[in-house]
């Protein structure tokens, strides 16, 4: 069973109905018990990463989050719902994430163009992870649906699993372990976006949890 | 890099595409569930519904519609027609829209720009507007905003990139710019219009009004500067699919999400 955090995002419905959709076993979970339960986890998320934050901890899922991630079952964050994890984050002023991967959430530069960055742009898998079961049938340069005026400054390069570049070429998806992370919306991005979303539900599959 | 997006529009009256039918002739060509699967299939970056009912019982149609739409398709949709107050917004949303248009109800009531950004984001908020040209003689042009665009708009007294500057101050994250001169015209977007509304505005502008062949999309984004294109009748009627407009566009450099 996979719980999808129930904490107000505006994605919520959405990442629900695309998970539904590639057959995921699914709950939409905002309180302890249903979270800690869960054999995966997967955060929405849509607006600003303080927003964010505050109704994480004012939930009391914050604290929850770092235990889930370290118990090794696999976990997907969507937008805001990856750059919280990130330690700190320069939207409306400097404050904490949630530290589980060392980095700063910045702005796009201005010299990149429009910001937010709003449309399809493309993903590139770094080597290491070109192979990984969440690429699966998603070819390098595959366009994804993106949202978002910030983007996560990762400090260790090993962890970025494909990169997107918009002024600067940023990390657009994330990996570390059972941690998986994507900065644009999957439940968005047409019949890519479901396979995304698909080889994750494998990905929990083969972890033995669903 | 981002790509330009290209996006239909559908007009819906009580749950039924009103016009434009003729590339779906195997479906049924007036549910819009079935020809928003039907875009969605042909490459379609997103996807607009403009709720064009007249009452209030009809607006509870739009709802279902939206949420069957957003349960069979997974691109961005934005629905607009009607929406009056953030609760209003939110239901849509609610249903599976991932953005909100308001025109009518934003020039009534600004505030409900910063509303509705300040309860969902900037990124939901599309404000259109929907401009008539004037030519005063050696002056440069300018726009004026009409309102009940159809049988019978309404003047607002608004100068257009005024009033759209005005709007992404109070939090529209996205301007649709539709032309009345060239609606309907197939000669193309007034160019100078988007150009103006392009320099005016830092967020994404969607050009509207007058597409009458994938050369006018092209020059939309080209000359025009916009983010994206939108058009109905072209693609309704079947005269140019979606792949020909992108397969035109990137034959000629531009960026689009391949089909």
């Amino acid at each position: 069973m996979i719980a999808v955090i129930n904490y107000g995002a505006g994605n919520l419905p959405s990442v629900v109905r695309a998970l539904r959709h590639v057959g995921a076993d699914l709950v939409v979970a905002e309180d302890a018990a249903t979270i800690e339960a869960a054999d995966a986890v997967v955060l929405p998320g849509v607006g600003a990463t303080a927003d964010t934050m505050r109704s994480l901890e004012d939930l009391g899922i914050a604290p929850l989050l770092p235990k889930v991630i370290a118990s090794g079952r696999p976990f997907l964050g969507i937008c805001v719902g990856m750059q919280v994890l990130l330690s700190v984050s320069e939207e409306f002023g400097h404050h904490s994430c949630l530290g589980l991967v060392e980095g700063a959430v910045r702005r796009l530069p201005d010299s990149a163009g429009k910001i937010p960055q709003i449309g399809w742009n493309q993903i590139r898998p770094t080597p290491a992870y070109a192979e990984h079961p969440l690429f699966a049938h998603i070819p390098s340069g595959s366009d994804f649906y993106f949202v978002h005026s910030f983007y996560c400054d990762v400090v260790d390069p090993s962890l970025v699993a494909a990169r997107t570049d918009y002024g600067l070429d940023f990390p657009s998806v994330i990996m570390r372990d059972n941690l998986a992370a994507v900065q644009f919306h999957p439940e968005k991005s047409g019949r890519l976006g479901l396979q995304l979303l698909y080889n994750f539900v494998q990905i929990c599959a083969a972890a033995g949890t669903q | 890099m981002l790509t330009r997006r290209i996006i239909p529009c559908l007009d819906v009256k009580a749950g039924r595409v009103v016009k434009g039918i003729s590339f779906v002739n195997h479906r049924d060509a007036g549910d819009p569930v079935a020809l928003a699967a039907a875009y969605n299939e042909a490459g379609a970056d997103e996807l607009v519904f403009y709720d064009i009912t007249a009452s209030s019982d009809e607006r509870a149609i739009m709802l279902d519609v939206v949420e069957r739409t957003a349960a069979e398709i997974f691109i961005p949709l934005t629905v607009g027609g009607g929406l009056r107050t953030v609760d209003d917004m939110y239901r849509m949303l609610r249903a599976g829209a991932e953005k909100v248009s308001i025109n009518t109800a934003a020039v009534l009531n600004p505030q409900l720009i910063a509303e509705g950004a300040h309860r969902f984001g900037s990124q939901c908020i599309m404000l259109s507007v929907d401009a008539r040209r004037i030519n005063a003689p050696g002056e440069a042009p300018r726009w004026a905003v009409f309102t009940h665009t159809g049988a019978n708009p309404r003047p607002t007294g608004l100068d257009a990139i005024e009033w759209i500057r005005h709007g992404v101050d109070l939090g529209a994250g996205e301007i649709c710019i539709n032309s009345m001169d060239a609606d309907g015209q197939k000669s193309g977007y007034d160019i100078e219009l988007l150009q103006a509304v392009s320099d005016a505005v830092a967020v994404p502008v969607i050009a509207s009004g007058g597409v009458g062949s994938p050369e006018d999309m092209y020059r939309g984004v080209t000359d025009g500067r916009a983010d994206a294109v939108l058009a109905a009748s072209i693609f309704h009627f079947g005269e140019y699919s979606i792949g020909d407009v992108k397969r035109y566009m990137a034959q000629r450099g531009v960026a689009v999400r391949a089909v």
